[in-house]
């Protein structure tokens, strides 16, 4: 199909929770590939295991068996600290609720994640406004999240997650709490990420019109997976 | 961006919380403060006696005498440089509530014997002249209102009837250490009285007060005094001024410890007051530390943040109260100065207020920041929205 390099392979990936005495299974037996520069979304029935997929892969969550490979290294294997680092270099990440720190403006949101990269008070500035400036946020640098829209909180989100210039985004229903316009307008962006930056995204959400901005989209149902190209990939 | 101001964000991000909790940990610092400052007045006399004086009184009970023929006897013994002598008066001046300590003594060499008792030289020379002069502590004069010049009647307990006395002098304390509240007079003028009236403790004196050559022969010199009059009608008990004080002191040992005790309670309640605080502070934002932590900050991160907080809010509330301590502390002294001759904030107070708030803000953080160090980030993460 494509001779694109794969950013995220995962092979035989099993996860349950324990609820009580009972194993829930919550993935059975996944398997996935995922390109370099590829919009991926993924959708599924509540309760099917989406959120828990995407933790797997960003490096949040363990997973019972199989394994992880994103850009080549397996992550399965990494110590808890280890896994902290890779996350901070390697992904961005963009969730439904923004979950912007309320005391720190904009700017600051967005430095956040540069704290921990030891460049400089100079650089860190340039990389900031730089990515405040692609999601076309400038002028609201020393707002507060309570003094910006749900849509802007969610650009500023946005420019949080590419700010480290990670290997893969990973977005949990980042349009699920925006009203069209604004789910419009992050959606686009998110597009411009992609063809542009060149950036892998993976995207979990419930909206088919969001999903059609992808270039492939994954079904999730009952812990399997079934993935389907968009026809004009 | 700095993370110093994020943890101060955060510590005044609920502002009523966060004054509440303040105003507790002042009050308790403040409280905490005080009550240790009334610890050490208690044992201000004991502080500061002199190591190389001795007090010598009768082996029975201090409420009975010793002959003035002692006198030359311990003068003559060996490590002896001096020796004085005072009779506890215990007259009362208008009111009991008024309160002071006030005795009759030998003027020349008691106060020789006291170079922290500073009286001016005409003071001196005044007091020495008139047989009924009398010279009192300058926080006394103040506290009564009293002049040079100015007969003052105490009434006797010990001795019955009016005494009239004249304030010839008034004295200062070399540092903030010593008494400035006693009264005393010339042990000549008692014994007179005394005798005019035939009454009994004429020749006797209530202590005799020894300087002694170095303090390290205390013990020796305290030896041969009481072994000079053993068997004799009078036998001597001998320590040294610190001994003395601490007899007085270890009659009321079981108050000081109370009130040790309640300091430490007071520590304690405000330590689950800020505990409190910071678990509900730390429970709200068990989101935010999660994204926290999958942007990739570890766990001293967040436990810094949280330990940062603590002690933001409790070093607030320490200051402040260490602050007050020093005015409260004045109107103490001044409310209390019967029973308090000398109320100062010690350093040492200081620094246990210091260490208590330390404490305090520490073991406060120790339960939230665990609890967000370990909760796993999904789980952490599901708690928001
Ligand atoms: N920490 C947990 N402990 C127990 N069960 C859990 C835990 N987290 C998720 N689950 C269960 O795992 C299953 C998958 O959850 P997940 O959040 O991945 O679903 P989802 O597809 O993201 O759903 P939604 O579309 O509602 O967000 C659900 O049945 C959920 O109840
Ligand atoms: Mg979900």
């Amino acid at each position: 199909m494509s001779s694109r390099p794969l950013i995220v392979r995962i092979r035989n990936l099993f996860k349950s929770y324990r609820r009580g005495s009972q194993m829930l299974p919550v993935l059975n037996d996944i398997s996935l590939d995922i390109e370099e520069a590829e919009f991926m979304a993924l959708m599924g029935p509540s309760g099917s295991g989406k959120t828990t997929l995407l933790n797997l892969i960003a490096g949040i969550d363990r997973a019972d068996s199989g394994t992880i490979t994103v850009g080549g290294l397996d992550i399965t294997t990494l110590s808890e600290t280890e896994l902290a680092g890779w996350r901070a270099n390697h992904v961005g990440f963009i969730f439904q609720f923004y979950n912007l720190i309320p005391v720190l403006t904009a700017f600051e949101n967005v430095e956040l994640p540069l704290l921990l990269s030891g460049l400089s008070k100079k650089e860190r500035i340039s990389h900031v406004e730089t990515a405040l400036r692609m999601v076309n946020l400038s002028d609201r640098m020393d707002h507060y999240p309570g003094q910006l829209s749900g849509g802007q909180q969610q650009r500023v989100a946005i420019a949080r997650a590419v700010v480290t210039d990670p290997t893969i985004l990973v977005a949990d229903e980042p349009t699920g709490d925006l009203d069209r316009v604004s789910a419009e307008d992050i959606l686009e962006l998110m597009e411009r990420l992609v063809h542009e930056l060149g950036k892998t995204v993976i995207m979990v959400t419930h909206d088919p019109r969001a999903a059609n901005k992808a270039h492939v989209i994954s079904h999730l149902d009952k812990g399997v997976l079934n993935a389907r190209p968009q026809a004009d990939f | 961006m700095h993370v110093l101001k994020l943890i101060f964000k955060n510590a005044f991000r609920h502002k009523l919380r966060t004054f509440l909790t303040v105003l507790g940990v002042t009050i308790a610092i403040l409280a905490f403060g005080l009550l240790r400052t009334v610890i050490s007045a208690w044992y201000a006399g004991v502080e500061a006696s002199s190591a190389s004086r001795l007090v010598t009184r009768n082996a029975v009970s201090l409420i009975f005498p010793l002959p003035l023929s002692y006198r030359e006897k311990i003068r003559q013994i060996e490590g002896v440089k001096g020796v004085s002598y005072g009779t506890w008066f215990g007259g009362i001046y208008i009111d009991e509530k008024n309160f002071f300590a006030n005795y009759a003594m030998e003027p020349k060499t008691y106060l020789e014997m006291y170079p922290e008792i500073i009286i001016p030289p005409d003071h001196m020379a005044a007091f020495l002249r008139d047989r009924k002069g009398a010279v009192a502590g300058r926080k006394l004069v103040e506290r009564f209102g009293w002049k040079i010049g100015d007969i003052i009647t105490l009434k006797g307990t010990i001795f019955p009837g009016n005494w009239d006395f004249v304030l010839r002098g008034i004295y200062r304390g070399r540092d903030n250490t010593v008494d400035e509240t006693a009264f005393f007079f010339q042990w000549d003028y008692l014994n007179e009285t005394l005798k005019k009236a035939g009454r009994s403790w004429t020749g006797q004196v209530g202590w005799y007060l020894i300087v002694i050559r170095d303090p390290g022969i205390a013990a020796d010199v305290s030896l041969r005094i009481d072994k000079t009059f053993k068997n004799s009608l009078a036998e001597t008990l001998t320590e040294t001024e610190k001994a003395f004080q601490l007899s007085f002191i270890a009659m009321s040992e079981a108050i000081v410890i109370a009130i040790q005790l309640v300091s430490f309670v007071i520590i304690f309640i405000i330590m689950a007051v800020v505990a409190n605080t910071m678990a509900m502070t730390a429970r709200e934002r068990i989101g935010e530390y999660a994204v926290f932590k999958t942007l990739g900050f570890g766990g001293l991160h967040i436990s810094g943040l949280i330990f940062g907080e603590s002690m933001v809010i409790t070093m607030t509330g320490g200051v402040l109260g260490i602050l007050l301590t020093f005015p409260a502390a004045k109107i103490f002294s001044e409310t209390l100065s019967a029973y308090f001759p000398v109320f100062n904030v010690a350093t040492e107070t200081i620094y246990m207020d210091i260490a208590a708030s330390f404490l305090v803000a520490s073991i406060a953080g120790i339960f939230p920041a665990w609890r967000a160090v370990n909760i796993r980030i999904a789980d952490g993460l599901r708690r928001i929205g």
